[in-house]
């Protein structure tokens, strides 16, 4: 039987929410207090889920030390007491939890071989969360 | 169609550990979870159960029978027990939570009296958790 597994990472990083398509009133209108010129900081929780068949020799549907590894090396090196803005994936686009969602969604499903990404799902605050699944469908989950 | 969530609570304790590697893979893949004297969990279970609305009672499931049954089918034998000793299907299989789900499942599937079951949720620790849904 088919098995999701999901783990839960932390990382603190800072962001201001403008967009170049807007003008400053605009912007101020739209973003309100994410639009402060200084920035200001989330502890994000990323929840990343992925699926398959429990290997029969192991249990598992990949090893969690693998999955740990691969985030250590690949993921909270750029986004770790980051300024989100500052990154390459936001340098064109703003760095809202929906953008983010997708951008960790393409880069566990771009380079994490080990297991099928299903599914990211970021808390900003303890108050909102987003989920991004490739752009699939989540009703039936 | 609404969805239902029960929740339930239990403590166990288990270790990994194939037979079939050496002492060393044994340790290089299951690593601090691979001590014979074990470690232990206290594991959130989630039963989602999938149903329309009775028009008389409202209910899609009564929760006081939908509890019972898993107390009787899953909490009674896991609370308090060692995994890998005390429980059948991990005679032969590594209680990891991905088996535990699968485990939940089979015990619960076809006995929820017409309601459907949705989803198993087990949560090892806050940052770990397994979902099966029936999917072969």
């Amino acid at each position: 039987m088919k098995a999701h597994l999901t783990r839960r990472y932390r990382f603190s990083a800072s962001h201001r929410l403008h967009s170049p398509h807007f003008t400053d009133q605009q912007n101020s209108e739209i973003y309100g207090k994410c639009n402060h010129p200084f920035g200001h900081g989330h502890n994000y929780k990323v929840e990343v889920t992925v699926s398959g068949h429990p290997d029969p020799e192991t249990g598992m549907v990949c090893s969690l030390s693998d999955l740990d590894g691969f985030v250590e090396r690949t993921i909270m090196p750029c986004f770790q007491l980051s300024n989100l803005n500052e990154l390459d994936a936001f340098r064109n686009r703003v760095p809202t939890t929906e953008n983010l969602s997708r951008e960790l969604f393409h880069l566990f499903s771009g380079q994490f071989r080990l297991a099928k990404v299903e599914k990211i799902r970021i808390e900003e605050t303890m108050m909102n969360s987003f989920e991004y699944a490739g752009g699939r469908e989540l009703e039936e989950q | 169609m609404v969805y239902l969530t029960r929740k339930a609570e239990f403590s166990a304790s288990h270790f990994y550990h194939n037979p079939k590697f050496s002492a060393e893979e044994n340790q290089r893949i299951f690593g601090k979870c691979n001590n014979p004297n074990g470690h232990g969990h206290n594991y959130v279970l989630e039963v989602t159960v999938a149903g329309e609305v009775d028009e008389r009672t409202g209910f899609v499931i009564d929760l006081k029978w939908l509890k019972d049954l898993m107390n009787r089918e899953v909490i009674d034998g896991l609370d308090h027990r060692h995994l890998n000793k005390e429980v059948p299907e991990f005679r032969d299989k590594i209680p990891t939570t991905e088996n535990l789900a699968i485990a939940i499942w089979n015990r619960l599937a076809g006995k929820l009296d017409g309601a459907k079951l949705h989803r198993v949720r087990v949560y090892e620790t806050d940052d770990l958790f397994v979902d099966v849904y029936g999917e072969a």
